[in-house]
Formats: structure tokens, C-alpha cells, sequence
């Protein structure tokens, strides 16, 4: 057999799986987005119409959730980096090595605690009668109870982990010469942290925040269990499946190009070159 | 060094421990609510009982689900085990135009968000398939798991692959295997560990999911993640999702400390 041909052997199965069946789907979902729904019988009629896409852009309510979504994929974001970027400097400059295993272990294990069960935690933790309540009531602190914040931090509990271990593992890989270089010259540690860690460990951070951002973009478990009334642009997409698909289909496509802007602005920094 | 003042590494401290406490307390909430004897999740809590433990173990919805979701999640690496490694094979052994895109292709189905992959694969279940008359049913679950868990088993093996020394096969043909036997003999033994990790994570990537199982569920059918989700919907036993969720973190430590011990045992090889 010749190369190209034990290539096409290799490559055939899965190919013919993922776009057989995965792409041929998201285009099937972009087709779906221009069929009309029969307004009396609600049935899916093929066609052509734009629609779908002009009721997401008139309906204020489909607007108005598209930018709450995307202001909390950006809260969650930048929650994440301000948490990961201390407790990187605490483990990788503070930590002594042994206190630096158990942190490592401590911050991916919660990764893999499952993903409704966190949901679930925080659901306990922030509810009326729960920990958060009765633990700062006597102090006069009252929770967010279930609202956009909790949103915002459980999403924040969920991804955390994809911020934080690429950015330890950045600050760990920084020569400590650079450290003694800036001391000497007069800095001191905010100065250095300032203008010489976080422009190196940029890449890292980004890379997490394609992780924060896009998976916090697409999530709605989260607002239906712990955001009250707070609707994300999944809740909208998950409650038309079934009556109106043409426009289950047409936002779906909103979150893919808020991922993809989102990227493309990434790719500009040159950041994903390094990575 | 770094050197900060006293104050600053009492602050960094500080962080640290609030986001430690931020990430484990509330699963020490779900374990210890567990063991209520109360309805409902509160705190402080009252009375400690072990009744929902009991009745976690007899139930028959819990074990149907529990089932279902083992069937799923071996069926999906099944099929991103095929498939993976023989994506990964053809990216690390061959240059061919379009590698890149191959490359793309593997990623997408877990780098879009999961409600996008969830809607276009019930569109097609629904409304491609079903009015040609092909129903997928109880299928539709395990097709749409294989295809965000083939990433894991390609990382996993892409990366071992490209640290395996070419010239042990080489000397294995030139010995006169067949390329079968090398493959059995030579190359496998060399990925097994690798194949073995990106299993057990598949499997736990599957047994995880929720998004994309609403919708690719047939009526009806629970796995453990839409069982809890139902639940919570309806918190009429809410302390009973926390014996679930409780056996859930426990047994989602096992599986990532037995692969990260395989991956461990396999660098200290080299």
C-alpha cells in the first residue's frame, strides 16, 4: 500500500463520521434557520426567509438577553483572571513545594466533580434558607440569592479550573532571573508583577479565557438553577426547539458568532501563535 | 525572587484561601446535606439520618438512569477510541493538505458550545431522519457522545505518539514482522497507557454531559446527569439528588487519579 492510500484508510471512518454526520448537522441547522414555521399548525416548512433572523433582531427581549449573556461570559472571564493570577504568584513564588502539590491537586480536582453536582452546590450554598445566608446573616451581609451574581459565580466555580491551570503553569515557567532583574533595578513587587509578569503570562491568559468565555456563552443550566429570572441566550434557544426551531436555529447562531469574533480579536494579539 | 512584603503575601494568602473555600465548600455542603434528614437542603442542619442513603439505594429510576448512562458512556468511547487513534495515527504519521482543518474538525464538536451541538443534532434527528423513516432513538444519545469524546482519545494519543521513537518499528520490519504484528507487538505496547488514559476520560466526559444529552435523549430515558437535573427541577426530595451528587464526586475522583497515575507511570518510563 502507498502512503496516500493507508492515509485515506486512516482517515476515512472518521471523517466520514464527523462530517457525515456533525457537519452536515450545523448546516442543517444553518439551512433550518431560513425555513418558515406555519404559524397555525407549527409545523417546519422548507423555504426561504429572512424572518427568523429580523424577529431576533426586533424582539428586544432576544437583544437585550444576547448582551446579558455575553456581559456575563465576560464577568466570569475576567472573575476567573483576577483569582487565577494571585493564586498563581501565591503557588509558583510563595508556596513552599510541598504546599505547591497539594494546590496544584487542590485546584484541577473540582474539574472533574461533575458538573450538575456544582450546580447543585451552589444552588445549597446561596439559597434562602442556605450556608451563605446563615453564616454572614449575623453580620448583616444578606447573599445574592438566585439572581445574575450567583449566575456569575457558579460559572465562574465551573471554569475556573481552564484559567487557572494554564496561568500557574505560566508563572511557574518564568526564569526567576527576570524576578532578581526588575528587584534590582528598584522595583518592588507590584511594579514587577505589573510590567513584567503579566505581559508574559498573556498567552496563558488568554488561553484560559477562550475556555471561561466560550463555555460560560453557551451555558444555561446554570440560569435556570441558580439565576432566578435571569435568562441566557440557551435558555431562549432551549425553550423554541421545540415550538419554533427556524428560531432555535437562527440564535443559535448568535453564541457561535460571539465565539468566533471573540477569536478572531484573540488571533489579532497574536496570542494563539504562542500557546 | 520575588519579593514581596509581608502584607502582600498575607493578601495573596488570603485570596488563595477564599478561592479554596469558594471551590470546596460548597461540595462539602452537597456531602454533608446528604446525610439530612430533611427534605430539603438547609443550613444548619437539624437532624443527620442516613434514610436517603437507604432509599438512593433501592431505587429503581436512579438505577435505570445509572444504567443508561453506563451504556452511553461505553458505547461513546467505543467509538472515540475507533476513531481517535485513527485520526491521531494520520495527523503524527503523514503531512497532507488540509491537516489543519482535520485537526479543526476533531476539536469542534466540544469547542462550540453544547446547546449548538445539541440543537443541530436533534434538528437532524428530528427533521432529517425521522420523516425518511429512520428513527435513532436510544442511538442518537451515543452518536452524539462519540463525537465530543474523540478529542480525548486523540489528544492522548497524538501525544504519545510524537514521543515514540521511529526507529524500534523500523528495526521490527527489518526483523521481518508483518506490519500487523508490529503494530501488535511494537507500536500499541508503546501507546497502550495513552490509549487507556484517553478512554477513562472519554468515559467521564460522556457520564458528565448534560446539554447535549437534552437534547438527544429519547423521551422517557434518564441518564444520572438529566435524572439529577429532573429532580432539581421538581425539589420535592432534594436531599436524595445529594446522595446521588455525593456518590457522583467520589466516584469522578477515581477515574482522573487512576489516569493521571497511568500517565505518571508512562513519563517515568521514558
Amino acid at each position: 500500500m502507498n502512503r496516500r492510500a493507508q492515509l485515506s484508510a486512516l482517515l476515512a471512518l472518521p471523517m466520514l463520521w464527523l462530517i457525515g454526520i456533525y457537519i452536515f448537522s450545523l448546516i442543517m441547522l444553518l439551512v433550518t434557520a431560513f425555513w418558515v414555521t406555519d404559524p397555525f399548525t407549527s409545523k417546519v416548512k422548507p423555504g426561504f426567509t429572512l424572518r427568523n433572523f429580523e424577529q431576533i433582531i426586533a424582539n428586544p427581549a432576544y437583544a437585550s438577553t444576547s448582551i446579558r449573556t455575553l456581559g456575563i461570559a465576560l464577568a466570569v472571564t475576567v472573575l476567573s483572571i483576577l483569582i487565577s493570577v494571585p493564586l498563581g504568584i501565591f503557588m509558583a513564588k510563595v508556596a513552599s513545594p510541598k504546599l505547591r502539590a497539594i494546590l496544584a491537586v487542590a485546584i484541577t480536582l473540582p474539574l472533574w466533580a461533575g458538573y450538575l453536582v456544582k450546580i447543585l452546590a451552589m444552588r445549597i450554598t446561596f439559597t434562602e434558607d442556605g450556608f451563605f445566608n446563615s453564616m454572614l446573616g449575623p453580620l448583616g451581609i444578606s447573599g445574592p440569592g438566585f439572581s445574575i451574581v450567583t449566575v456569575v459565580l457558579t460559572l465562574t466555580y465551573l471554569w475556573l479550573p481552564y484559567m487557572a491551570v494554564p496561568v500557574y503553569t505560566a508563572i511557574r515557567q518564568l526564569p526567576p532571573n527576570l524576578f532578581d532583574a526588575s528587584a534590582d533595578l528598584g522595583a518592588g513587587a507590584g511594579f514587577t508583577i505589573r510590567t513584567v509578569v503579566l505581559p508574559l503570562i498573556k498567552p496563558a491568559i488568554i488561553a484560559g479565557s477562550i475556555f471561561t468565555f466560550s463555555l460560560s456563552l453557551g451555558d444555561y443550566i446554570a440560569a435556570k438553577f441558580v439565576g432566578g429570572s435571569t435568562q441566557m441566550i440557551g435558555s431562549i434557544i432551549a425553550s423554541n426547539i421545540n415550538l419554533n426551531p427556524p428560531i432555535a436555529a437562527a440564535f443559535s447562531l448568535v453564541p457561535i458568532a460571539f465565539v468566533v469574533v471573540y477569536l478572531v480579536v484573540v488571533q489579532r494579539t497574536g496570542a494563539l501563535e504562542r500557546m | 525572587m520575588l519579593r514581596l512584603s509581608l502584607g502582600a503575601k498575607f493578601t495573596l494568602g488570603t485570596i488563595v484561601a477564599i478561592a479554596l473555600a469558594f471551590m470546596y465548600i460548597p461540595l462539602f455542603l452537597v456531602v454533608v446535606n446528604s446525610f439530612s434528614a430533611a427534605r430539603l437542603s438547609s443550613w444548619p442542619i437539624d437532624s443527620f439520618s442516613t434514610i436517603w442513603w437507604e432509599k438512593a439505594f433501592v431505587s429503581e429510576p436512579i438505577r435505570a438512569a445509572l444504567l443508561n448512562s453506563v451504556i452511553v458512556g461505553l458505547g461513546a468511547t467505543t467509538i472515540a477510541l475507533i476513531l481517535g487513534t485513527l485520526v491521531a495515527f494520520a495527523l503524527q504519521r503523514y503531512t497532507f493538505f488540509g491537516k489543519q482543518s482535520v485537526n479543526l474538525l476533531v476539536v469542534l464538536p466540544i469547542a462550540l458550545p453544547g446547546i449548538v451541538t445539541g440543537v443541530a443534532l436533534n434538528n437532524t434527528y428530528n427533521r432529517v431522519l425521522e420523516p425518511i423513516g429512520i428513527e435513532v432513538g436510544y442511538f442518537g444519545m451515543i452518536i452524539a457522545h462519540g463525537s465530543f469524546c474523540i478529542v480525548m482519545v486523540f489528544n492522548n494519543v497524538l501525544a504519545r505518539l510524537r514521543r515514540i521513537n521511529p526507529s524500534i518499528e523500523e528495526a521490527s520490519r527489518d526483523l521481518g514482522a508483518t506490519p500487523w504484528q508490529t503494530f501488535r507487538l511494537v507500536t500499541f505496547p508503546q501507546f497502550r497507557s495513552a490509549f487507556v488514559a484517553g478512554a477513562i476520560l472519554a468515559f467521564a466526559l460522556s457520564f458528565d454531559e448534560v446539554v447535549v444529552t437534552i437534547f438527544t435523549a429519547p423521551p422517557g430515558v434518564d441518564t444520572l446527569p438529566l435524572w439529577i437535573m429532573n429532580q432539581m427541577a421538581r425539589p420535592n426530595e432534594a436531599s436524595l439528588v445529594n446522595v446521588v451528587a455525593t456518590i457522583v464526586i467520589v466516584a469522578s475522583f477515581i477515574p482522573v487519579w487512576v489516569s493521571q497515575r497511568l500517565a505518571r507511570g508512562a513519563d517515568e518510563r521514558d
